[in-house]
């Protein structure tokens, strides 16, 4: 079909799996050489597509869990019932193809000039666009404070956990693991409440700006209670993932 | 059926009218409520790909894929508001 020399019109091209790694037992990151990638913005995202050999093909969309300027990577969680993720987690290997077509988003996007404070909150693999924007951060030299409240399941399902867990000027890091804590576990135990997030949340008076992705329950919770403690509407961006 | 938004839908929207829209305002045709496309009610795992307005729930587009067409039904927009791409 016509339109692949059309500004602006998202066109299907093959990426190269680059490198794979585990960050938990059930998420992967996978890196891509992407020929003709126009470059992206953090908090974006790509979608991909599988094809069978009888034509039927399946789409999903991936959040980048890079910078702008960085390897394209995406993060892929396992779901046990997926139709796409299991091959992106357990068959794809480094050398193979892949078909995707990116980037997409110019809503749930931070660049430096947006400025902060930055509330991030994330649950699950929801973190992965929020650690695309605290590298982009840190790739611009942003000095712009920020809080991210991060909840999972388990500690083993953390990702990202050990570059979380580095020490960086201006962003803290609040955690709350739900099902099950690790001996001596000083952080929060229970699903992200009105309580929590008062207790986390930047104050409105900062004038804030939040990003709130993850499973739709927990995005739709969240940015309402953000708005209950004065965050205008227009001032919580938020990414649905689905699931529960 | 999940609810996604309307973020799930960037790059087919991008793929039917050539850009972003997931920034663009849209106005419910039936509750004239004004949201962000980025915001409104999305379902995949139906037929067609389904967006409704968050703040009625009235279908604001139907966007179904048949035999490599894309046919939409935008009846559910009476007017829809995307910056200028740069």
């Amino acid at each position: 079909m016509e339109g692949t020399a059309v500004p602006g019109r998202l066109t299907w091209q093959v990426a190269t799996v680059t490198a794979a790694r585990w960050e938990t037992p059930s998420v992967r990151t996978i890196e891509l050489d992407v020929p003709s990638w126009p470059g992206h913005r953090a908090g974006q995202h790509l979608d991909v597509k599988l094809t069978a050999e009888d034509g039927y093909s399946a789409e999903r969309s991936y959040s980048i869990a890079s910078a702008a300027a960085e390897q394209v990577a995406i993060a892929v969680e396992r779901l046990d019932d997926g139709e796409v993720s299991p091959y992106l987690t357990d068959g794809l290997d480094v050398g193979d193809e892949l078909e995707l077509r990116g980037p997409v988003g110019g809503y749930f996007v931070w660049e430096k000039g947006d400025g902060g404070p930055l509330m991030l909150v994330g649950g699950g693999s929801g973190i992965v666009p929020l650690r695309a924007i605290l590298r982009e951060r840190e790739r611009t030299g942003s000095d712009v404070p920020v809080r991210l409240l991060y909840s999972a399941r388990t500690y083993a399902d953390l990702i990202y956990r050990d570059e979380l867990a580095a020490h960086r000027d201006g962003v803290e890091v609040f955690y709350s693991l739900t099902r099950e804590q690790p001996a001596g576990w000083a952080g929060y135990t229970r699903r992200v409440d009105p309580g929590l997030l008062a207790e986390t949340a930047w104050p409105e008076g900062r004038n804030p700006l939040a990003f709130v992705c993850g499973p739709t329950s927990f995005v739709e919770a969240v940015a309402a209670e953000l708005v209950a403690l004065g965050y205008p509407s227009g001032r919580v961006k938020t990414e649905r993932f689905g699931g529960t | 059926m999940v609810a996604l938004d309307g973020n799930a839908i960037g790059g087919l929207l991008q793929e039917v009218f050539g850009t972003d829209l997931t920034d663009a305002q849209a106005t419910c045709s039936t509750c004239g409520a004004i949201g962000l496309v980025a915001q409104a009610v999305v379902y995949l795992d139906g037929p067609g790909n389904v967006v409704r307005c968050r703040n009625c729930s009235a279908m604001l587009m139907v966007i179904t894929r048949i035999r490599g067409m894309n046919c939409v039904d935008l009846s559910g927009i009476s007017a829809l508001v995307a910056s200028q791409p740069s």
